[in-house]
């Protein structure tokens, strides 16, 4: 039976989870947008994030902390990957770049793995997340609350950067025409790090404040990752607004199959990319490219 | 000492060698044309200088200084320009941010309003998306953004091509004003009347060799350049 106050909940964890898929599949898309990488790799970094974040808590018991170290560790560990590896593979053909970025996803989960072993692990929520707040229509975790408030001050944050500075002017550019960009005398190699390592800290800071709703494991990633291209193509690729339509309408498409049919929920989610895709091939919010 | 020196480059695509030993300067002040027939190769010619493509051989001196080899963005800041043939707007970008974007890595910039003097569309759509203008409009801007970085040499490839006689006018006439007032130029264009009408000096390529250089004058009194490689 559908109840309204189970339907007003599963539209809440469909925002909450949308909102997580946005801030993931952000990084993802303008890294594709710029870099013309379809990063693999991007899940174990959302992975690897939830894991920072943990033994940050765990060490610390300050979840503010947690949030700092974790993004701060992949944002490390993004830049390190970019100069040490993927920027070598800008020029290379596409298949080259997903089996480099395939195999180094391949490689940092199983060294997690090795570290931590395979048994899920939960961060606890923050003190101040405990409990539930009354929404009106229902009550509600008080930290799902927070983590939407979370990762829309940090959404808030991101847009201001693309659209009000000029590094995000040079990114808008470079999502569509890297080489006219390089022409007008803008180093974008240097850019391209920039964006990559962001991308990456934006994938570890959804880790860690996701930790406490789901499980920690290192195969965490890979679901993520698989919504998050759906995010993309339902959005358009380089698109921050369809990043965001994308992501929520992923969210609500899943939570509300799970509502009335668990086992179809990824069905339908596929089934909503797959319309889209009929219906305007580009996504939602596209545009067009030159590589 | 040139503006810009180049020393028997050699070019190709791949396996496809395009530049054969082509030789050229272009001195301070000066407009220049770069003639021939399709595929001749003069694009190739301004994407070597740009650094959108590398030589083999040769070398490309920019006030001396050896240029081959760098990055674009190395050479646009040794203050030389490429307008390129497809003029690459980019069309997520309003007409002020494709200009704000241009001007950024500019040692000495021009201000907004300078640009919209010379160009007063652009002003009139500077909140216009790059994607939302017309041709001549998006040529007008490819042109602006090699201005708002008083960029030392400008290389304009078929400034001209697809547009409309009046605005094909219009920018002739900014083109004047920019060669009266002391900028260089090299011109690639299929009109050759109105490149011969800017130019002081031209070169004329065929299949990737230079052919011929000279005054304008010279070529317009050389019928058999003309017929041979430039077909009029
Ligand atoms: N990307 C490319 N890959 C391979 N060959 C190319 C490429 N671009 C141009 N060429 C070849 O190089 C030669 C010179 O081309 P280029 O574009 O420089 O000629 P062009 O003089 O600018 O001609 P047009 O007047 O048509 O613009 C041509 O034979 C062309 O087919
Ligand atoms: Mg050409």
């Amino acid at each position: 039976m559908v109840t309204w106050a189970l339907l007003w909940a599963q539209l809440f964890n469909g925002l909450v989870l949308g909102a997580l898929l946005v801030l993931v599949a952000m990084g993802l898309t303008i890294v594709f947008g710029t870099l013309g990488i379809v990063n693999f790799a991007h899940g174990a970094l959302y992975m690897i994030g939830a894991y920072a974040g943990y033994v940050a808590f765990l060490h610390t018991q300050s979840f503010i902390l947690a949030m700092v170290s974790g993004a701060a560790v992949v944002l490390l560990i993004g830049v390190i990957l970019e100069r040490g590896l993927i920027r070598h593979y800008y020029a290379r053909p596409p298949e080259d770049q997903i089996l480099v970025t395939f195999g180094l996803a391949i490689v940092l989960i199983e060294i997690v793995r090795l570290i931590f072993g395979g048994i899920s692990r939960r961060t606890d929520e923050p003190i101040w997340g405990n409990g539930v707040v009354n929404l009106g229509l229902l009550y509600y975790p008080r930290y799902q609350v927070e983590v939407l408030g979370i990762v829309t001050l940090v959404l808030i944050a991101l847009y201001l950067v693309l659209y009000r500075t000029k590094i995000g002017l040079i990114v808008r550019a470079g999502i569509e025409d890297p080489l006219m960009v390089n022409i007008l005398g803008i180093n974008v190699t240097r850019t391209f790090l920039l964006v990559f390592g962001l991308g990456a800290m934006a994938a570890g800071f959804a880790g860690v404040i996701n930790a406490p709703i789901v499980s920690v494991d290192p195969d965490m990633g890979a679901p993520i990752l698989i919504q998050c291209f759906v995010v993309i193509v339902i959005g358009g690729v380089g698109s921050f607004w369809g990043a965001v339509a994308g992501g929520l309408i992923a969210g609500e498409t899943l939570s509300l199959t799970t509502m009335v049919a668990p086992d179809y929920a990824q069905v339908m989610l596929f089934a909503a990319m797959a319309f889209i895709l009929i219906v305007r091939p580009q996504g939602l919010f596209g545009v067009k490219t030159r590589q | 000492m040139s503006l810009l020196e180049i020393d028997a480059i050699n070019t190709y695509y791949g396996e496809a060698h395009v530049l054969f030993d082509i030789s050229l300067h272009v001195e301070q002040n000066e407009v220049v044309a770069l003639l021939g027939r399709n595929g001749a190769g003069k694009t190739t010619t301004l994407k070597t200088i740009m650094g959108v493509l590398a030589p083999q051989s040769g070398a490309i001196r920019v006030n001396g200084e050896p240029v081959q080899g760098l990055a674009p963005y190395q050479i646009a800041r040794r203050g030389v320009q490429l307008v390129p043939e497809e003029r690459r707007i980019i069309g997520a970008l309003t007409v002020e941010e494709n200009l704000e974007l241009a001007a950024l890595s500019a040692p000495q910039r021009w201000s907004l309003s300078r640009i919209y003097q010379i160009f007063p569309r652009l002003g009139e759509r500077r909140k216009n998306h790059g994607n939302e203008l017309s041709g001549g409009e998006q040529q007008m801007l490819a042109i602006a953004r090699a201005l708002i970085r008083d960029a030392k040499l400008i290389l304009l490839d078929e400034p001209f091509e697809g547009l409309a006689p009046l605005i094909v006018r219009d920018l002739l006439k900014v083109c004047r004003l920019l060669a009266d007032e002391g900028r260089t130029i090299i011109i690639v264009e299929q009109n050759v009347a109105a490149a011969l009408s800017l130019a002081q000096r031209c070169y004329v390529l065929n299949n990737g060799h230079m052919v011929w250089e000279g005054t304008g004058a010279a070529l317009k009194a050389d019928p058999d350049i003309m017929q041979t490689h430039l077909g009029i």
